[in-house]
C-alpha cells in the first residue's frame, strides 16, 4: 500500500467555526450527576440523540471545577457534535456551558429543573432535540483535507507487543501526518514515569520541554510523594501489564513513548482537557493514565478521532470521539478480535514494516472519518468518565 | 527468514521479548533485532509465555536491565542466558 498523503480527503462535516468533525451527534449534556435521569428521557424520547451522563458536576469550586466546565464545554464544542442540549438542576452552571458551546457558533440550548420539576423539564428540552435532530440530520458532509483532523492517541492494557508493534505503528501515523498540518495529542503523565527524560528531549523547543517537566514533577510532587505507598509496583504496572510481560514502570513507559514516532516533537504541553493554541502540531496533555478519562480529555480539548494501542484488549471507547484500536498481540486477535480495527501482528512476525502498519492505520482513520463505526462504536463503548482533582465536593 | 521467536529492540539489550505463544524449554529460538533487522540463535531454557523476557547472556543480581537502549531497571537474582526475566529476578530502580 503506497499513498499519496496529501492528496488524500475525507467526507465529513465542517462546522460553523471551520472544525471539521467525522461524527454528527445531537448531545443531551448534563451538567451535574442529578440531572442525568432527565437527559436519558429525553434522549429516550428523541431517537438519533445522545445522551451522556456521568458522576460529578455538583459543589465542585477551584481548578476543580474549571476543569469540570472545561469538559463540558469542550465536549459540546467537539466538531463531532452537531448541536447540544444542556440540563442541568440549576439555572447559573447550565447558562455558562451553554455560553462555552455557543462561542463555536452550533446551536445549543440550556434547561433547568429546579422551580419545574423533570416532568416539564423533559418535555421541553424534548422539543428543542427533535428540532435538533431534524436539522442536523439533514447537514452535508464535504471534502476535506486530511490536515483538518485532529488525531490523540492513548495506549491500554499494555504490554511488550505494544512497544514492539502497536504503540509504533501509531508513530508512524504521526510522523507522516503531522507534516501534513495536523494536530496530534499525546499524555499519560503517570505513565511517562521512567522515560520522563527522554520525552523532555522530544520538545519542539526548550519551553515546551519545560512546560512538560513542570507537569511531571506536579504530579511527582503533589501525587506521589504524599500518597505513596513503599512500593508502587502493585498498581504501576498493572496486573495486565505484567502478565503480558512488562516488568518495570520504565520498560511500560518506554513502550508508550514509541506512540509519537522517530521524528515528531511536540510544541506545547497543556492542562488537562486544554485546547491547543500555537497551531498544527503534536501536544503533550497533562492527563490520567486510565483510557476512558484520558479520551474523554482529549476529546473535549478538540480531538476527534482516537487511535489507541493495546496489548493485552483494552475495550475503551467514547461517547463522541471514535476510538480506533491497533494490537499486535497474535493471542488477543485470537481470543478479542471483535475489539480491534487494525491487526499489526505481521510487525511481530516480520511479514510487515512499521512502515506498512503506519499506512494500514491511516487508511483505518481515513475509513473512519469517513463513516465506518469502529469496533468499539459497534460494541456500544461510551465510557464518559471525568477526571476530578480533588475532593472540592 | 522463518518467523522470529524473540525480538529484540536495540543492539545492546540484554533482554529480548518471546513473540510466539507457547515457546517450551529447549527451544532453539531464532532472535531478530528490530533496529537492524540481524538475527542469531539462542536455546530457550524455560518455557516462557508470549511477550515476556528472555535474559540474551548470563545476567547477575544487581546488573542494570537494557532494552530500548535504555535502563529498564535492575536484576534482583539472577537469569542465566536463554532463562526468564520478570519480576521475580528484575524490579524497578524508581522504588
Amino acid at each position: 500500500m503506497a499513498f499519496d498523503i496529501s492528496n488524500i480527503t475525507v467526507n465529513a462535516w465542517r462546522r460553523e467555526n471551520g472544525r471539521v468533525g467525522v461524527r454528527n451527534h445531537v448531545l443531551i449534556l448534563p451538567v451535574d450527576d442529578i440531572s442525568n435521569a432527565a437527559c436519558e428521557a429525553v434522549a429516550n424520547n428523541v431517537k438519533g440523540t445522545l445522551a451522556i451522563p456521568h458522576a460529578y458536576g455538583r459543589l465542585q469550586f477551584g481548578e476543580d471545577l474549571d476543569l469540570h466546565f472545561r469538559t463540558m464545554i469542550g465536549t459540546g464544542a467537539n466538531p463531532n457534535v452537531a448541536a447540544v442540549v444542556v440540563i442541568g438542576i440549576e439555572p447559573e452552571w447550565t447558562q455558562v456551558i451553554v455560553d462555552g458551546i455557543a462561542e463555536t457558533g452550533k446551536p445549543v440550548t440550556g434547561f433547568s429543573i429546579e422551580q419545574k420539576g423533570d416532568f416539564e423539564t423533559i418535555r421541553q428540552a424534548s422539543w428543542k432535540a427533535k428540532e435538533y435532530v431534524h436539522w442536523a440530520t439533514e447537514l452535508q458532509k464535504e471534502p476535506c483535507p486530511i490536515s483538518d483532523l485532529w488525531i490523540s492517541t492513548k495506549c491500554g492494557e499494555s504490554d511488550t507487543t505494544t512497544g514492539l508493534s502497536s504503540c509504533p505503528t501509531v508513530g508512524n501515523m504521526y510522523d507522516k501526518l503531522l507534516p501534513e498540518g495536523i494536530y496530534g495529542c499525546f499524555g499519560e503523565t503517570s505513565e511517562i514515569t521512567g522515560a520522563e527524560h527522554i520525552c523532555v528531549k522530544r520538545a519542539a523547543t526548550p519551553e515546551a520541554g519545560e512546560a512538560f517537566m513542570k507537569i511531571f514533577q506536579a504530579y511527582q510532587d503533589e501525587v506521589i510523594e504524599p500518597y505513596k505507598t513503599s512500593d508502587l509496583s502493585d498498581s504501576q504496572p498493572t496486573k495486565g501489564n505484567i502478565l503480558g510481560g512488562l516488568t518495570t514502570i520504565e520498560e511500560k513507559a518506554l513502550g508508550n513513548l514509541e506512540k509519537i514516532g522517530k521524528s515528531s516533537s511536540y510544541i506545547d504541553a497543556m492542562g488537562p482537557a486544554v485546547a491547543p493554541k500555537k497551531g498544527p502540531g503534536l501536544y503533550f496533555m497533562d492527563t490520567s493514565s486510565a483510557a476512558a478519562e484520558c479520551v474523554v480529555l482529549m476529546a473535549a480539548a478538540g480531538y476527534v478521532i482516537h487511535t489507541f494501542p493495546t496489548g493485552q484488549g483494552n475495550v475503551v471507547g467514547n461517547p463522541i470521539v471514535p476510538v480506533i484500536k491497533i494490537s499486535g498481540n497474535p493471542r488477543t486477535l485470537r481470543t478479542m478480535s471483535e475489539h480491534i480495527d487494525v491487526d499489526v501482528t505481521g510487525v511481530l512476525t516480520r511479514e510487515m514494516t512499521i512502515e506498512d502498519a503506519g499506512d494500514s492505520l491511516i487508511d483505518m482513520i481515513v475509513r473512519t472519518a469517513n463513516g465506518r463505526n469502529t469496533a468499539a462504536e459497534a460494541l456500544g463503548h461510551r465510557e464518559f468518565s471525568l477526571t476530578k482533582l480533588y475532593r472540592s465536593a | 527468514m522463518g518467523k522470529p521467536h524473540l525480538l529484540v529492540h536495540d543492539r545492546e539489550d540484554n533482554v529480548g521479548v518471546v513473540v510466539v505463544e507457547g515457546l517450551t524449554a529447549g527451544t532453539e529460538m531464532l532472535c531478530v533485532v528490530t533496529e537492524d533487522n540481524s538475527d542469531f540463535s539462542l536455546v530457550a531454557n524455560a518455557d516462557i509465555p508470549i511477550g515476556h523476557k528472555v535474559a540474551l547472556r548470563d545476567l547477575t543480581e544487581g546488573e542494570t536491565v537494557i532494552k530500548y537502549g535504555e535502563d529498564i531497571g535492575k536484576m534482583v537474582g539472577a537469569a542465566e542466558k536463554g532463562g526468564h526475566v520478570h519480576t521475580h529476578n528484575c524490579k524497578t530502580k524508581r522504588w
